[in-house]
């Protein structure tokens, strides 16, 4: 599934995550800008929850940023099934 | 009974060692409108993996006229919490209907209808009006709550630190919950750095009747606990009488004296009050 509206779910607080997502030109693949203030100890963690939950909705054609600030995983799979979810216009949120 | 918004992962990962009773995690006012679907999703996602340890976990769903309520509790109930708080009851139908969907949403788990139980919330002239059927009419009602910011705001009146505006509810609602034996709780003391005023509120709702209070800041726990636990002297004398009782009893004397004053059932009865709040059985 591609993205249909640029959408955003976290905060910049500690403990959480904030991620964008918004839509690429058809057949343009995934691009991922992660950074995270505990990358050197959990980057490939995170990485890997990241490319699983955007398998697991099948989303291509996608630029997505996320800005971690120490989240752990059930916050980062909630905020990103958010960003998601949103993204595809299934549930109300920011950046509509 | 500490309240932690629910879209505060940090508050939420942490809410098993702040040292309360119990947590209730919100996904009603303390979450922007534009964050409901967000909250919901944090709140699943963390009890399925968090541990709380012996904090017991209650969550506040959103009202069912909302257009959040029912997402709620799709989402929740499957979780089973240790109680549903639901925001602005007003009548019994009201809670026939609420349960009605917790049931249904069970039956198609497989789990229970006797576990998780339900807080209904009076915040509302209506439900203040109502509140003994609501409190004695379903098994599963086995607390209710006064809701302060929302009941004066319903009355068009100011909250004021004295509560004389919502005193009349306050004390309709401990008695709703004395006559249906379940248990009551007050409202948030809202000024976190008014600790004298906190600790005078907590005070004077344990005197009318409340067995306990919701806190909006971990700091207030302490506060609280040190009002609602009862003191050695208490215990003491609560242990006292109810061994002295027992002697008695024994004896067939059903009235005696301890230190010149007199002993009968109802004393009894609130010195065994103490000993099981104070967890200590008379050997």
């Amino acid at each position: 599934m591609k993205p249909k509206i640029a959408a955003q779910s976290g905060t910049f607080e500690s403990s959480d995550v904030i991620f964008l997502i918004e839509p690429l030109p058809d057949n343009s693949g995934r691009k991922l800008e992660i950074t995270s203030t505990v990358m050197q100890q959990f980057g490939a963690s995170f990485n890997r929850i990241v490319e699983d939950m955007l398998n697991q909705y099948d989303m291509t054609d996608i630029h997505l940023i996320a800005k971690d600030k120490g989240a752990l995983e059930p916050t980062i799979k909630a905020r990103l099934e958010t960003a998601i979810k949103r993204s595809l216009n299934q549930q109300e949120g920011t950046l509509k | 009974m500490l309240y932690i918004p629910g879209n505060n992962p940090a508050m939420i990962q942490q809410g098993g060692i702040y040292g309360a009773d119990s947590i209730l995690l919100d996904l009603e006012d303390a979450v922007a409108l534009n964050q409901k679907d967000a909250a919901r999703t944090l709140v699943r996602n963390m009890m399925k993996v968090v541990d709380f340890y012996d904090t017991e976990v209650c969550v506040r769903v959103n009202h069912l006229s909302t257009p959040f309520g029912l997402a709620d509790l799709e989402e929740i109930v499957p979780l089973q919490p240790s109680a549903i708080r639901y925001p602005k009851t007003e009548s019994p139908e009201e809670v026939a209907e609420l349960l009605k969907i917790i049931e249904k949403i069970e039956d198609r788990h497989g789990l229970p209808h006797n576990k998780m139980t339900l807080h209904a919330m009076i915040e509302t002239a209506m439900g203040v009006q109502n509140v003994f059927n609501i409190a004695s009419m379903f098994t599963r009602v086995d607390a209710i709550t006064i809701g302060g910011q929302d009941l004066t705001a319903d009355m068009n009146i100011i909250y004021t630190p004295d509560g004389a505006g919502i005193d009349f509810a306050r004390k309709r609602i401990v008695m709703a919950a004395k006559a249906s034996h379940i248990d009551v709780i007050d409202t948030v003391f809202p000024d976190v750095n008014d600790e004298e005023g906190l600790r005078r509120e907590t005070e004077y709702a344990k005197k009318i009747g409340f067995t306990g209070k919701a806190v909006i800041n971990p700091r207030q726990i302490d506060i609280i606990h040190e009002v609602f636990t009862p003191t050695e002297d208490e215990i003491r004398k609560a242990y006292r009488i109810v061994k002295e009782f027992r002697t008695n009893s024994a004896a067939g004397i059903g009235v005696f004296a301890i230190d010149g004053k007199m002993i009968d059932a109802p004393v009894v009865s609130r010195a065994e009050y103490i000993l099981r709040l104070a967890n200590v059985t008379v050997a």
